[in-house]
């Protein structure tokens, strides 16, 4: 019951703020809806007791790739008009507070689901020796999985390769 | 040794292995030797053919690797062989060609051969994350191949909107993905069909075949799915749109034919409907398309976006014959569609892009044996007998009559006469005579003379002579799990 509250209250902020993504007209307010989105799936991940994933959802994606959409916004500067920016402060009681509130809610469910884990221990089926979510999804990769992890590094260089080739000036 | 890793598979993914090393060889050499254009060439084509060579060392097995993650079976072979031969003829065309436009060989070849290695995971993936990843290594870097005339706004125009409609239609199909997991809790195709056999079929299992084959749909350019297609095969460089046009394409219903084929035996009547329609309008949309335009490389975009609907006539048939024949379909196609981007490609020569349906005129008196390449190339696309297009379609439409889809046939055959028209007007080009600017003759080099000998010799042999393909796509057909050799449910 609780867990089906909890997710579907996720789900409402993380479509919500999905959509504020794309229909904010301020480039680093439709960043900031994205951060906030990455912080609710990262939620959910944790209600599903995948925290490694959680962790890995904060780390690369609110950290790693939100600051370089940031960058982005500001190097490209997309033609803001200065109107808009007359009242800075218009909203900022509004955007506190709702910040505020993510932030409990966040908390509230990773303190809560942490509990709850903890008192609902269920051993997995033992198909694989070593335990907990981190060792677990080691132990895929490097055995059942090797081969396609193996073929995400070529995709990683390509990647490499392709940037470099459309990056440089003259190659 | 732990279970689940063994060096065993290590052994069975050797001609990955010999790519991948031979990609890498490439990327260091091209830093390493002065000089270096003849160099990386013969490297890539050395490498492409070690990779045939172990594939082949393999030919006749029906193995399961790396705990079902990977198939070693005849259908694998076959598309793998079809993407080397791709692979080597795109290369082949593509050495002049980089001279012409001033580009740097060697991360061309290793992309090419990256996107190759991505492809011959999308032949042999038995598991959706093998196949996902598969397409994620071509698709990434057809991207930057697509881009790669930096100077050239159209170029840069096509790579941009191939890599954000890609994207988003990558979007598509791991939503499509994540649902099957989500109904079945498996990836592996083996797993899904065994899960969803004598289970009802549930509104979610509908939205991920219709979501799969949106974005597999993507791939192969099917209508809707195919408003990419022309402004990237006509940005792209030639040679990148050739090995896009037949590699891409021929991977892609490989894909679909694994997940759709192996894993969602039990929803074929959902998935065989839609892919009645997606036929349908395919072949319709494209052919008419095709008869206005101007541009040559515009015009085979249409056309494959055609050629797309009538391989999925043995989609929708799915028995082993409707398979087969669309295995031979495909490796007819591969000569034809390669030997026609030859030919523009070789147009492409000084300040002549060459690529408009006037720079071909005169060419009959230009460059005869061109010309005459042309007239093969064209006349196998549009299915004119004694051609390998004839052969295909042919072998093809019986299969569907077989099925008992006649109106597919019938649609299909009036989209083939609507197709003779544009074909056959390329040949009227080549023989009208003004004098343009553009009447020099064509001067075709060693490396464009093997490439397109090899597509003209497969098309006219293909044609007189199928029986040989036929029996290898037979027997690749035939090791596709899942398949029948009844006729199909529809």
């Amino acid at each position: 019951m609780a867990e089906t509250i909890v997710f579907y209250t996720l789900s409402v902020l993380i479509l919500g703020l999905a959509i504020l993504v794309v229909t904010a007209k301020n480039a680093v307010h439709s960043v900031v809806a994205l951060v906030m989105t990455f912080l609710c799936v990262a939620a959910l991940y944790v209600v599903l007791e995948a925290e490694f994933l959680a962790v890995i959802q904060i780390l690369v994606y609110a950290g790693g790739i939100v600051v370089l959409y940031l960058f982005v916004v500001m190097l490209v500067n997309l033609g803001r008009s200065p109107e808009e920016h007359q009242d800075p402060r218009r909203l900022s009681v509004f955007g506190l507070g709702l910040a505020g509130a993510m932030l409990l809610e966040v908390a509230g469910i990773v303190v809560y689901s942490y509990n709850r884990s903890a008192s609902t221990v269920t051993a997995p089926a033992a198909a694989s020796p070593v335990q907990g979510n981190t060792q677990e999804l080691g132990w895929l990769l490097y055995t059942d999985y090797l081969i396609p992890f193996e073929l995400a590094s070529v995709l990683l260089l390509v990647a490499m390769v392709g940037a470099i080739v459309l990056a440089k000036r003259d190659l | 040794m732990p279970a689940g890793f063994s060096t065993l598979d290590f052994y069975f993914i050797l001609p990955e292995l010999v790519l991948t090393g031979g990609a890498l060889l490439l990327l260091l050499l091209s830093v390493t030797v002065p000089k270096q254009d003849g160099v990386l060439l013969g490297v890539t084509l050395v490498t492409i053919a070690t990779t045939l060579v172990a594939v082949s060392a393999f030919a006749g097995l029906d193995e399961t690797v790396s705990r079902g993650l990977l198939a070693i079976d005849g259908f694998a072979a076959f598309f793998k062989v079809l993407a080397l031969l791709s692979a080597a003829l795109t290369v082949l065309m593509s050495a002049p060609y980089l001279r012409v436009e001033g580009l740097k060989a060697g991360e061309y070849y290793f992309l090419i051969l990256c996107a190759t290695l991505g492809m011959m995971f999308m032949a042999s993936g038995l598991d959706l994350i093998t196949l996902f990843i598969g397409l994620e290594t071509m698709a990434l870097s057809f991207y930057v191949l697509v881009g790669y005339l930096k100077p050239n706004p159209r170029s840069n125009e096509a790579a941009v909107k191939y890599f954000l409609l890609g994207a988003f239609s990558l979007g598509i199909l791991l939503y499509g993905m994540s649902l099957l997991y989500g109904a079945t809790g498996t990836t592996s195709l083996a797993g899904i069909s065994a899960a969803l056999s004598g289970q009802e079929t549930s509104a979610v299992l509908v939205l991920a075949v219709i979501l799969v084959g949106a974005g597999m749909g993507f791939k192969i350019a099917a209508v809707p799915f195919h408003m990419w297609a022309p402004d990237v095969y006509e940005g792209a460089p030639t040679p990148v749109t050739a090995f896009l046009s037949v590699g891409s394409k021929a991977a892609s219903f490989a894909m679909l034919l694994r997940i759709f084929v192996e894993g969602l035996p039990a929803l074929a009547e959902e998935w065989k409907t839609l892919f009645w329609g997606l036929a349908v309008v395919t072949m319709t949309v494209g052919n008419i398309a095709a008869l206005t335009q101007s541009n040559l490389k515009r015009m085979l975009a249409y056309s494959s976006i055609a050629h797309a609907g009538y391989l999925l006539i043995g989609v929708v048939v799915g028995t082993e014959r409707g398979v087969a024949s669309m295995l031979v379909y495909l490796g007819v196609y591969l000569f034809m569609q390669l030997g026609v981007f030859g030919i523009v490609t070789a147009m492409r020569r000084g300040d002549i892009i060459g690529d408009e349906l006037k720079d071909l005129t005169g060419l009959f008196k230009r460059s005869p044996v061109v010309g005459f390449a042309m007239l093969c190339f064209m006349l196998s696309l549009g299915g004119i007998p004694p051609t390998a297009g004839f052969m295909g379609k042919m072998w093809l439409f019986g299969a569907a009559i077989d099925a008992g889809e006649i109106w597919l046939v019938v649609i299909a055959v009036l989209n083939s006469a609507v197709s003779a028209y544009y074909y056959l007007r390329v040949v009227v080009f080549m023989w009208i005579n003004e004098d343009e600017p553009a009447g020099s003759p064509i001067a075709i080099g060693p490396t464009m003379a093997v490439a397109l000998g090899v597509a003209l010799l497969g098309t006219v042999v293909l044609g007189v002579y199928p029986q040989a393909l036929f029996e290898y796509a037979q027997s690749a057909a035939s090791t596709l799990d899942g398949i029948t050799s009844s006729i199909a449910l529809r």
